[in-house]
């Protein structure tokens, strides 16, 4: 009898139960809410967390299997007075800035070129995609082979081709290790601008530039008062993708100097790993890899403001 | 702190207290029992790829399957590449996960003594029973207060060279001197044969010879109270403005950007006459004899003999890299890894990976200095002595520590030649030097 009473009042409840979810879900903030929330803890997880435990980090004393104290800012004034950080820094800057402006002209070039019509463009435009598509690792050891200062391709293709008569030592003096760290990076990192503008330039419509052309326009004055300032929004953020992407930019220094010789061609990512991974040294790598974030900070700033106004416009 | 069940608990204090009372691993052997450890112990041993790929394949096939019968448990055997293994160490330190037994090289043990376990009741076994451990052995793995890991080995350096090469510039005997080495090198780089050596930053070859040189002429990082930073002497610049001369006079000069393999390769290759070396050139030149030959069509191993680093000023010095298995402080397995340890080191066990060497590595200990397998090739027996050789460590005249450890990971030494030879005076790099280490004392 008490167990059919329970019963009873169990379905009277279950529909007003019901309606209060719906409900719920109707509510477009929190339905919003409900959307966002994986999105939300995966965030908090990979991305704040240890952002945090990093400034935590680098607040400490912390050695590897060493729990740290507290020590204010003490890492960040031992970095700043660091000079192969201070290298570090110049480098990061010139590597992001250099191998930015060579992919940015040289992708659009190729965007132009790839957005014609010729036999086997399906096929072209798959290709050029393979150095961004090759693992990293695996094309920056063939790059290292390539430059390396006893069996280098180059070298014997240049000298039998006589441009040279002894070997040109490419990892191994300062200049040239970066400008081959440079070289490999736009290699990279070019396909990534070319396809990328190539879809920007596939939404112009064909008619705007016809109408220039019967106009007078020439080819320079249609890129320059149509293409480029309807491409302007697509180059904005592919090149901020691209500029964050190059200064945290790991893989291919370690691959192919390993910082050397004697700290030449290190970046912030790279003399982190050696503080914090190869010395043992945590929190001072920390504090390296957070030095990073103000000045990609203010960089994404500006050009996220950019984006703004021209969206605007 | 490791947790235990209270089955498993039973079951090694028994036989703890089995082994204890019957003498260790020899009481272990005598019974011709396992001893027993929690059902499915497995021990994860991470080492680098050997520079000698048959010594893996040993303990693969051999060593580790019989270690696995002798002990009643599993061992998983894992390697990788010699750059990769601090990277692995400090992520299992702080996760507190990862292998039971993490090899080390140098003075590595001090950067990660915070995480390992203390293996001295064993170390303390085997050194005494074997000789005793050798300086370098002791200094890298030894903290003053407790053994931070087992040593397993040291990689003796010497100077390969060819010899016909040699003969042909009329140089009968290698040079004693740095001076007369200096004058072979400018012939034989004269000759299209230059000197090899890697300044760049390595685990191996650019330390191996940087720290050695500098203290032949006198240079050293600290005094003896490990706390003054004396590397802005007269005696190391000195060390440095000769550096600069000898590397253009005789030096292939790609050595900059050279790896720990480079100079193998470019021996091998015919295109250096001489490189400071831990034996893998000449191994792998036996191992593919119809592979490397010289000019005339002869197998290259004919024409290689090794030889000290020269004599400087202040004396002749040698660095030879030491490798050491660590115990991680994490690790639930412990005991079943320090048996796994003391199994390995077992004479009759360690001998047979050894002599698969065939001299790449010299014993920890001074016992292994008379086995029968020096004997056997006249090419390897300079490195007989290789170990004893080798007393000096990084961070000297001060104790090994882990502001040498820094220093020496840091490149310093390294990167001071290096900056040297591609323009920087003498006496700034040694100056950038001495502000880098007082940096690290300072702390």
């Amino acid at each position: 009898m008490a167990s059919a009473t329970v019963t009873t009042s169990l379905h009277s409840v279950q529909p007003e139960r019901q309606h209060s979810k719906t409900g719920l879900l109707e509510d477009e903030r929190w339905f919003a809410t409900a959307l966002l929330f994986p999105t939300a803890v995966l965030l908090a997880l990979f991305i704040a967390y240890p952002f945090f435990e990093g400034i935590w980090l680098a607040l400490t004393d912390t050695r590897v299997g060493v729990p740290g104290h507290f020590v204010g800012l003490k890492n960040f004034e031992k970095v700043w007075n660091d000079s192969i950080f201070r290298t570090a820094v110049w480098n990061t800057c010139w590597y992001t800035f250099v191998t930015t402006v060579f992919k940015l002209i040289l992708g659009l070039w190729l965007a132009q070129l790839l957005n014609r019509n010729f036999k086997g463009k399906a096929w072209v435009r798959a290709f050029i995609l393979l150095p961004f598509i090759i693992p990293t690792v695996l094309s920056t050891f063939a790059w290292k082979w390539m430059f390396d200062p006893t069996f280098s391709v180059l070298n014997w293709m240049l000298f039998h081709l006589g441009f040279i008569t002894r070997r040109i030592n490419w990892l191994g003096e300062p200049d040239l290790a970066f400008a081959s760290v440079i070289v490999v990076n736009i290699w990279r990192g070019l396909p990534f601008y070319a396809i990328s503008l190539l879809a920007g330039l596939q939404t112009i419509s064909p008619e705007l530039q016809e109408a220039a052309a019967i106009d007078g326009a020439n080819a320079w004055q249609r890129f320059k008062h149509i293409t480029w300032p309807l491409l302007l929004p697509v180059t904005m953020v592919v090149t901020l993708f691209s500029v964050i992407q190059t200064f945290a930019d790991f893989q291919l220094v370690y691959v192919l100097t390993g910082g050397g010789p004697a700290n030449a061609t290190h970046l912030f990512a790279t003399y982190a790993y050696q503080i914090g991974v190869g010395t043992g040294l945590l929190s001072e790598g920390a504090a390296i890899s957070l030095a990073i974030f103000p000045v990609l900070f203010v960089v994404v700033l500006l050009q996220l403001i950019y984006i703004r106004r021209v969206e605007i416009r | 702190m490791p947790r235990f069940s209270r089955r498993r608990l039973l079951k090694v204090s028994g036989s703890g207290a089995v082994a204890a009372g019957t003498g260790g691993l020899a009481g272990i052997l005598a019974s011709g029992r396992a001893p027993a450890y929690a059902q499915g112990t497995t021990v994860h041993w991470l080492k680098w790829n050997d520079f000698v790929p048959a010594a893996d394949e040993h303990l693969r096939k051999k060593a580790i399957p019989e270690a696995e019968k002798a002990l009643g448990i599993k061992i998983t055997l894992e390697t990788i590449g010699l750059n990769d293994l601090p990277a692995r160490a400090t992520a299992a330190i702080q996760s507190k996960a990862g292998a039971d037994i993490i090899m080390a090289f140098n003075n590595y043990p001090h950067i990660y003594k915070g995480g390992t376990a203390d293996v001295s009741a064993l170390c303390e076994e085997i050194g005494p029973a074997q000789g005793g451990y050798y300086d370098n052995a002791r200094n890298n793995c030894n903290d003053g207060q407790r053994w931070l890991a087992v040593p397993y080995c040291i990689v003796g350096t010497l100077i390969v060279y060819r010899k016909s090469w040699f003969d042909e510039i009329g140089v009968k005997t290698f040079p004693a001197t740095w001076d007369d080495y200096r004058a072979a090198g400018k012939k034989l780089k004269a000759a299209g044969h230059p000197l090899g050596q890697c300044l760049g930053h390595t685990v191996g070859d650019a330390p191996t010879f940087c720290y050695p040189y500098l203290w032949s002429f006198g240079g050293k990082e600290v005094e003896a109270d490990g706390k003054t930073v004396v590397i802005n002497s007269k005696e190391t610049i000195e060390s440095v403005k000769y550096m600069t001369g000898f590397w253009t006079d005789a030096h292939d000069e790609g050595g900059l950007a050279w790896d720990d393999s480079s100079n193998n390769r470019a021996f091998l290759s015919g295109t250096i006459g001489a490189t400071l070396n831990g034996a893998s050139i000449y191994i792998e030149s036996l191992r593919k004899p119809d592979q490397y030959k010289t000019e005339s069509g002869a197998p290259m191993k004919t024409d290689m003999l090794h030889a000290p680093l020269p004599r400087g000023p202040a004396g002749q010095f040698a660095w030879p890299p030491s490798q050491a298995m660590m115990v991680m402080g994490y690790s639930p397995n412990q005991k079943a890894a320090i048996d796994f340890l003391r199994w390995f080191h077992t004479p009759k066990n360690y001998e047979e990976w050894f002599t698969v060497l065939k001299g790449f590595a010299c014993g920890p200990t001074k016992m292994w200095e008379t086995s029968k397998m020096w004997d056997a090739d006249p090419a390897m027996t300079p490195y007989r002595m290789a170990a004893a050789a080798g007393g000096r460590v990084p961070g000297y005249a001060g104790p090994s520590n882990q502001n040498a450890a820094e220093a020496l990971n840091k490149y310093i030494i390294v990167d001071m030649y290096a900056k040297a030879v591609q323009g920087m005076p003498a006496e700034q790099a040694v100056a950038w030097a001495e502000s880098e280490l007082k940096k690290i004392y300072a702390a």
